[in-house]
């Protein structure tokens, strides 16, 4: 029997209110729980339009027990930035700024204002959760759909590969890039509390595998979330002071033979019912290029 | 410097509330059934569950809130030693 | 007091200074790029206490400066033309809740084509977003304008952003004499920034969750009502700071020669001066007409123009601006808001000139006020609508 994990602080109870809109499964109150547990509700939330603009529920109540403010879809960045510089002027510090988007508010229409935060060093964290397409608008491809995956507007698999924002992000000089997995929420919860120490631009990738976008019973959200690391899909690591620091979950999968077969994660999602041997093989072409990239800059 | 002078005017401003989205424990299907005898107090359900409505007590073991759990059946499946089995709702 | 001789841009820039903003998004766009260039020298320079975020787009623009001002911030930019069109947006998110934001417009041209001179398209195109919306006239109202729209956004009867026009090049690029207050002075006269609500984390909320239709429609019913209280707000500020300072300019409407006038011309922004020189002249030749110069379209006055237009027998409206498809946009504001309190118009002309720049002189005004009165006395009515174009 494992070893059981040491819980995390009780402010985890306390962030996410029971009764919110998520659908069954949903990792996003997941990786939300963290945030209470890393900051309790010393922390606004700057949310473009995706599915927390939802979740939280309707006026006059919100599910979520922090600060929290909506902002147009581009702009999560940028509103991020005056927020910081506001409080800054105002001498406030023990409020932590974190804009919390998708990967459709980020990688797509949020490119510019993410890209002008990240080189301004602006100080808040920027936590871009993936859960691979526009979800909150009925599942259509983004650029950080993976290849292969059916959406709405990609009825026969999207084509194109998945943007790598991560690395956009380490391209742009910034003092710490890290990519995290709900399904690992103590290395999530240790990357936040390191991020909340840094002064500057932070950027946390979140792997958020979506029962509903992905078609999976929502039982596996966190089984899925997990087979992505072990299968070497996704590598969780920070990149700071000019290099990688592989995290602990990821460690083990440097060495090819110890990842397990793509199609082990692949048969599990409905939306990769079509997927062709070509588009498996891009896959893991994919993988195996990431790796030795990262193997280059550990 | 800044003086809050109280807005007389309605705005958009939500105060954090349970429930936002109503008793979401009818949208259950299953639920989910907890063995006390076998938990273990590990706190892997409470960390997992995406709705808050299970908890653990590391005396009692965990407790669900029937009125709010949407029987998504995470909990269940990180259980590492099976405390929890997913039943159908009546 | 201190008088200097500046350029509308920089009138701009010194008054956000004298302001105490503390926080000012910047983005570049011609005709605007004065103001920024002349905040990031004072920033630079130790003589402004702020912190310039350098966006990458107008849109982020506002989004950052609506950031700074909901965290408790006094935030300003400035933009135009083009640049207001990408942010507009955000000029709705801001208004809608109800987060004191001062901005400043160079009216330009839109395009296409790429047009560098003053037209106000761009600032009607605010016109329905509940911003309060005034243009100035001279670099010297332009400081007092700016100045003044801080204390009436963050005025606790209004909570609105408010949005200042000047035009492009007339006023941005041309220097005249600016006076202006001691420091201390207006310090005491703006105070401290005040807004209704902060998110600094010192309580848990959040500013824009999904609402209902039926909340929806009450948040902007009040907004309605707090454009309604900002009529008197401008006028209170217009009094205190001409009690204060020396200068007033009569609240939403600046009246020229509108005593014992029987016909009246209204019209907005830099070439009302010109208006101003050939309503001297037509004086001089015994014609009776007066200028309704507007300060402020948004909130509208109403009331105030039916009671100087009530027994006009004549009203010549001109507009750079038009709505294509149908008139111009201030001569549609003037007519319907008229209609709330007659059944009976007077007589009205809407002269479109001067967009995208093209320069009208006093002659031009004084060829068509006197050509419009002259029929009007024979008992003919021009065409209600003219585009008045000239090379």
């Amino acid at each position: 029997m494992a070893r059981p994990i040491p819980p995390l602080p009780r402010d985890m109870r306390n962030t996410v209110l029971p009764g919110h809109a998520a659908c069954h499964g949903c990792p996003i109150t997941i990786g939300l729980k963290v945030v209470g547990a890393a900051f309790g509700n010393k922390v606004i939330l700057v949310i473009p339009a995706c599915c927390t603009s939802v979740v939280v529920g309707a006026w006059p109540g919100n599910a979520f027990n922090g600060s929290i403010v909506h902002v147009a879809f581009a702009s999560a960045a940028a509103v991020a930035s005056g927020i910081a510089e506001g409080l800054q002027k105002r001498g406030i510090k023990d409020v932590q700024v974190i804009a919390w988007a998708g990967d459709g508010g980020t990688a797509d229409i949020g490119m510019a204002s993410l890209s002008g935060a990240a080189e301004r060093n602006n100080d808040f964290i920027y936590i871009m959760y993936d859960n691979e397409a526009y979800m909150n608008t009925g599942i259509q491809r983004s650029s950080a759909t993976p290849p292969g995956a059916w959406t709405t507007t990609t009825p026969l698999g999207k084509l194109e590969p998945k943007k790598d924002v991560a690395r956009i992000m380490i391209a742009h000089g910034v003092p710490y890039v890290a990519t995290a997995s709900i399904g690992y929420p103590h290395d999530f919860y240790a990357k936040l509390k390191k991020a909340a120490r840094i002064r500057g631009f932070k950027f946390i990738y979140l792997h958020a595998p979506c029962p509903t976008g992905w078609r999976f019973d929502p039982a596996h959200t966190v089984k899925i979330a997990k087979l992505a690391v072990e299968t070497g899909l996704v590598a969780l690591y920070e990149y700071y002071d000019g290099r990688i620091h592989l995290s602990g979950p990821s460690r083990p999968y440097l060495d090819k033979s110890k990842r397990k077969s793509i199609e082990e994660y692949l048969k599990l999602q409905g939306r990769f019912k079509g997927i062709r041997d070509e588009d498996i093989k891009v896959i893991e072409k994919y993988v195996d290029d990431m790796w030795e990239w990262i193997k280059k800059h550990i | 410097m800044v003086e809050i002078i109280h807005i007389q005017y309605k705005v958009p401003i939500a105060k954090p509330k349970v429930g936002v989205a109503g008793k979401t424990g009818s949208w259950r299907w299953i639920k989910p059934v907890v063995d006390n005898s076998k938990c273990v107090k590990c706190f892997q359900c409470e960390i997992y569950c995406p709705d808050n409505t299970i908890m653990v007590d590391p005396k009692k073991g965990a407790t669900i809130d029937y009125e709010y759990c949407k029987g998504c059946g995470i909990c269940a499946e990180v259980c590492p030693v099976k405390a929890i089995t997913m039943v159908k709702e009546a | 007091m201190p008088k200097v001789v500046l350029t509308g841009n920089y009138t701009v820039a010194l008054a956000a200074k004298m302001a105490r903003v503390e926080i000012v998004a910047a983005y570049p766009i011609t005709p605007q790029t004065g103001i920024v260039e002349k905040l990031a020298e004072y920033i630079d320079k130790g003589e402004l206490d702020a912190i310039m975020i350098r966006v990458e787009s107008e849109h982020s623009a506002l989004a950052a400066a609506f950031g700074a001002a909901v965290a408790g911030a006094r935030a300003f930019t400035a933009t135009s033309s083009h640049g207001l069109l990408y942010m507009h947006e955000w000029v709705h998110w801001v208004s809608r809740a109800r987060i004191p934001v001062v901005m400043a417009i160079v009216t330009r041209t839109i395009g296409t084509p790429w047009n560098i001179w003053s037209s106000y398209e761009d600032f009607f195109g605010q016109r329905d977003t509940g911003w309060i919306l005034g243009f100035a006239m001279d670099n010297q109202e332009v400081f007092d304008m700016t100045v003044q729209a801080f204390k009436i956004s963050e005025d606790p009867r209004v909570y609105l952003p408010v949005l200042i026009g000047l035009d492009a090049f007339t006023l941005s690029h041309t220097t005249m004499p600016v006076d202006t207050p001691e420091q201390e002075e207006l310090d005491k006269w703006l105070g401290p920034r005040r807004q209704g609500y902060v998110i600094d984390g010192s309580e848990p909320l959040a500013l824009g969750n999904l609402a209902w239709p039926e909340d929806s429609e009450e948040f902007f019913m009040d907004l309605q009502r707090g454009m309604e209280e900002a009529k008197k707000v401008i006028r209170e500020v217009d009094e205190s700071y001409g009690k204060a300072f020396g200068r007033r300019y009569g609240g939403l409407i600046h009246r020229y020669h509108c005593e014992n006038a029987k016909y009246h011309v209204i019209s907005m922004g830099a070439w009302s001066g010109d208006l101003m020189e050939a309503i001297d002249i037509l004086r001089e030749e015994g014609y009776p007409v007066g200028l309704i110069r507007m300060r402020f379209i948004r909130p509208f006055p109403d009331k105030e123009m039916y009671e100087i237009l009530n027994g006009s027998k004549g009203v010549i409206v001109f507009d750079r601006a038009i709505s294509f498809g149908s008139l111009g946009p201030l001569y549609l504001d003037v007519a319907a808001n008229l209609t709330k309190y007659t059944r009976k118009l007077p007589y009205m002309r809407n002269i479109v000139a001067g967009i995208g720049g093209v320069n009208v002189t006093h002659k031009d005004f004084y060829e068509l006020v006197k050509a419009t009165i002259d029929d009007l006395e024979k008992g003919v009515e021009p065409p209600v609508f003219t585009w008045h174009h000239r090379r």
